[in-house]
């Protein structure tokens, strides 16, 4: 039987890989929506039990960082998308280039976080032993700042594997491991990738907009 | 195929045989033993621990243990029974060595992912291992806040991340069968010509993939409660612990489908195999596994009725709660409707369908009592509750488990298990689970409440029919340990086909060679294609090697 090499053993043809895989893609996807859905479901609970006490919290919070880090997230999709694209059409260099410049804008995205968390730590507006607010209802407001710390939180992490696996396609790709008949991992991984961005287009308006 | 041949073929068993090669294979077969030795071993463990707090509640004074350790004890095992063992049991052994055999795949979608899903159950395993080591956990296996997230000193976070690596292997066990089943049919293997144990798994694992995650999130917002303060579920905060009830519940009702639905497919299987009929209403009994996984989502506040929740989402809850033993019936009622006019062979895993059947049917019927909300407040946390999820999850679940061993042992194995002991170690164990569990509904009716270590001298004739089913039920799965691991070297080859069973995993050799079939099997009938009039021997120990055997044995010779 003449099979390809990018075609592992136990499919009959490619196609039928991809189809495994970008299903799979999907599935893993939609747990994670479940994942996150969880905190949503706690969140929205919250939101509409205590609303004047978590619109005071969210007043803390910087509306310029976030939108900048919209903004640095909106634009690491737009390069995992041309990255997409170099696989597809065999532009390596740009391939390259693009991955590496998705890593960078994921790597500022967490860099503004640390920022923002640091000024929350100084300011004791986290949740456990140390929170001290001044204001009405504080318990009510630590509440938001769990939510803000598990959101976020849960959210970064996610970036930190996406730069990790971004990464390790950039290196790769600067070895030639893709071509436009195999670049399947480029792909999946741009799913993800823009899941995880995703995400962060719904928390930041919940968070640090709504009052 | 002559018995010489047998021996010198290469098979998944004998194609290597070092450690690695086991530890890190990607075989499907393989990981399902894998699978199989782990969950036996905690089977075991939760078993042992039941063993121990059945001795406890043999009189009604709390002697022999602690309150701590009694709290202990029912804790280990329910948290191992339920993550360790009940869930994984059906899909993880028999789904991962059958689902790829089933539809005529060469392996799952993702071996990889298969063997990462071992590695993650075996490490969450060893982690709530430790938890239980350091100190033990006494939170009951539902973790209830605030006692779990605030009160608790016990090792209850170590706990949960044991747990929650384990419902990662769940999540990639889900998502592989559901790719498989997509993608990586036979020619020919139509959706309504999958064998119903495919559709069972595909609806439980529907449930893997989109319940576990839930449950994933509420348990680890727990342990960040205990470890860096975070408030969600902190009453004194404000927070409301009935949030994490509801999120529990959430996975944790069409869990008990997780384990329900494969058992069922197990069943629907031996059914048909030893009834020598198509499966009566195919299409229906499909239908009710995916009606049964996705009302499963929908009815979790029955477990709330009197945690304060509204009575207008109980008065919801309990009609929706009604509305899944419909799909439940339908299955009862098609298994019935094909015994009748089959030619009925009891053999054991025939004996282990039919316990499955009563007693999931008493489990089923005793769940409406605890849908109905004003029987539910008298019923609520007594022993009704915990008689009603053991007749599911030990009646139902455990018995299609070891019927489906049994089933499929010759095939998995190559060898024929002893029958005599196998139809006696059945009936032991039916015995012995009634005995044990039917006298806790009568417990649970006069009052007596769970998770006490003492009790009232007036309930201890019942705790003490209750304790002796226990060593009887407890000998009974002892049995098959023995001849089944004695049929391993003692045991007759099994040939491809001993029940002159249909389907694709029949038409390959026993045990399979490593990539399951010669060549790509090419499916031109429908499932469960039985002939009037053609059976198999009886008794397959004797005539294992008959002519219809070998017949079956030449479509898949090279
Ligand atoms: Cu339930």
């Amino acid at each position: 039987m003449s099979h390809e090499a990018h075609v592992a053993h136990h499919f009959d043809d490619a196609e039928q890989q991809y189809d495994a895989c970008s299903l799979g893609m999907w599935i893993f996807l939609t747990t994670e929506i479940l994942f996150f859905g969880a905190l949503f479901t706690a969140y929205a609970m919250y939101r509409s039990e205590y609303p004047q006490a978590f619109a005071h919290a969210s007043s803390h919070l910087s509306v310029w960082w976030g939108g900048f880090n919209t903004a640095v997230l909106l634009g690491s999709s737009l390069t995992m998308v041309l990255a997409h694209h170099a696989a597809r059409t065999g532009h390596q260099e740009n391939l390259v280039r693009n991955l590496w410049l998705t890593v960078l804008q994921g790597g500022g995205f967490l860099a503004v976080k640390a920022i923002e968390y640091s000024d929350k730590f100084a300011h004791h507006l986290y949740p456990g032993a140390g929170f001290e607010y001044h204001g009405a209802d504080p318990g009510q407001a630590e509440i938001f700042f769990s939510l803000y710390f598990a959101m976020t939180g849960f959210h970064a992490l996610h970036m930190v594997i996406g730069i990790a696996i971004v990464a390790t396609l950039a290196v790769l790709a600067a070895r030639g491991k893709f071509t436009p008949r195999s670049h399947l991992p480029v792909e999946m991984t741009g799913l993800y990738w823009h899941f995880v961005d995703i995400v962060w287009v719904f928390l930041y308006p919940l968070l640090y907009l709504i009052r | 195929m002559t018995p010489a041949a047998a021996t010198d073929r290469r098979h998944y068993l004998n194609a290597s045989y070092t450690a690695a090669s086991w530890l890190f294979t990607v075989d499907h077969k393989r990981i399902g033993i894998l699978y199989l030795l782990s969950v036996t071993f905690f089977f075991l463990l939760g078993g042992a621990a039941a063993v121990a707090f059945r001795l406890e509640l043999l009189t009604p004074a709390g002697d022999l243990v602690t309150a701590e350790t009694y709290n202990n004890l029912f804790t280990v095992h329910g948290v191992v029974m339920v993550f360790f063992f009940l869930i994984p049991a059906i899909p993880a052994v028999l789904g991962n060595f059958l689902v790829p055999l089933m539809i005529g795949a060469k392996d799952l979608a993702f071996p990889k992912l298969n063997l990462t899903s071992w590695w993650l159950f075996m490490i969450g395993g060893a982690i709530t291992l430790g938890a239980v080591i350091t100190g033990g956990v006494d939170t009951g296996w539902t973790f209830y806040t605030p006692y779990s997230s605030t009160y608790a000193n016990t090792s209850v976070s170590t706990a949960i991340i044991g747990v929650f690596l384990t419902g990662f292997a769940s999540i990639l066990t889900g998502l592989n069968f559901i790719v498989t089943i997509h993608t990586m049919r036979a020619p020919g293997m139509t959706w309504f010509r999958l064998p119903l144990f495919i559709w069972a798994h595909y609806a439980a694992s529907l449930i893997m993939v989109l319940g576990t995650p839930v449950v994933a999130t509420v348990l680890v917002l727990v342990v960040l409660e205990r470890s860096l303060g975070l408030g969600i579920f902190n009453p004194n905060l404000g927070g409301d612990p009935l949030l994490f009830q509801h999120l529990f519940w959430f996975y944790s009702h069409p869990a008990v489908y997780i384990m329900i639905l494969p058992a069922m497919g197990v069943v629907t299987e031996i059914i048909a195999a030893f009834s020598g009929r198509r499966i009566f209403g195919y299409k229906f009994i499909a239908f009710s596994s995916l009606a049964i996984a996705g009302l499963g989502f929908l009815v979790w506040g029955h477990h709330m009725f009197v945690s304060g929740q509204s009575m207008y989402a109980g008065i919801i809850f309990s009609f929706l709660s009604f509305l899944v033993a419909i799909p439940s019936a339908v299955k009862v009622f098609n298994w019935t409707a094909t015994l009748y006019k089959g030619q009925v062979r009891m053999l054991t895993p025939m004996v282990y369908a039919m316990g499955f059947m009563g007693l999931f049917t008493i489990g089923g019927l005793t769940g409406l009592f605890l849908a109905a909300m004003a029987l539910d407040v008298h019923f609520h946390d007594t022993y009704f509750v915990v008689a009603h999820f053991h007749y599911i999850m030990v009646g139902g679940a455990v018995m299609a488990y070891l019927g489906g061993i049994h089933y499929w042992w010759p095939k998995i194995t190559g060898k024929l298990y002893h029958e005599w002991w196998g139809r006696i170690s059945a009936v032991v164990i039916f015995l012995g689970f009634n005995l044990t569990f039917f006298p806790q509904f009568l417990l649970g009716y006069l009052g007596m409440p769970r998770r006490y270590y003492a009790y009232p001298e007036e309930f201890q004739v019942l705790n003490v029919m209750s304790s002796a089913g226990a060593s009887i039920l407890g000998i009974g799965y002892l049995i098959p340990l023995v001849y089944l691991v004695w049929s391993l070297k003692y045991g007759p080859d099994a040939g491809p086909n001993p029940w002159g069973a249909k389907g694709l995993e029949w038409e390959t050799y026993s045990p399979p060679p490593t990539l399951n079939f010669d060549t790509t099997p090419v499916v031109e009938c429908e499932a469960y294609d039985y002939a009037a009039g053609e059976m198999a021997p009886e008794l397959p120990g004797t005539q294992g090697h008959g002519s219809s055997t070998s017949e079956e044995a030449g479509s898949s010779e090279p």
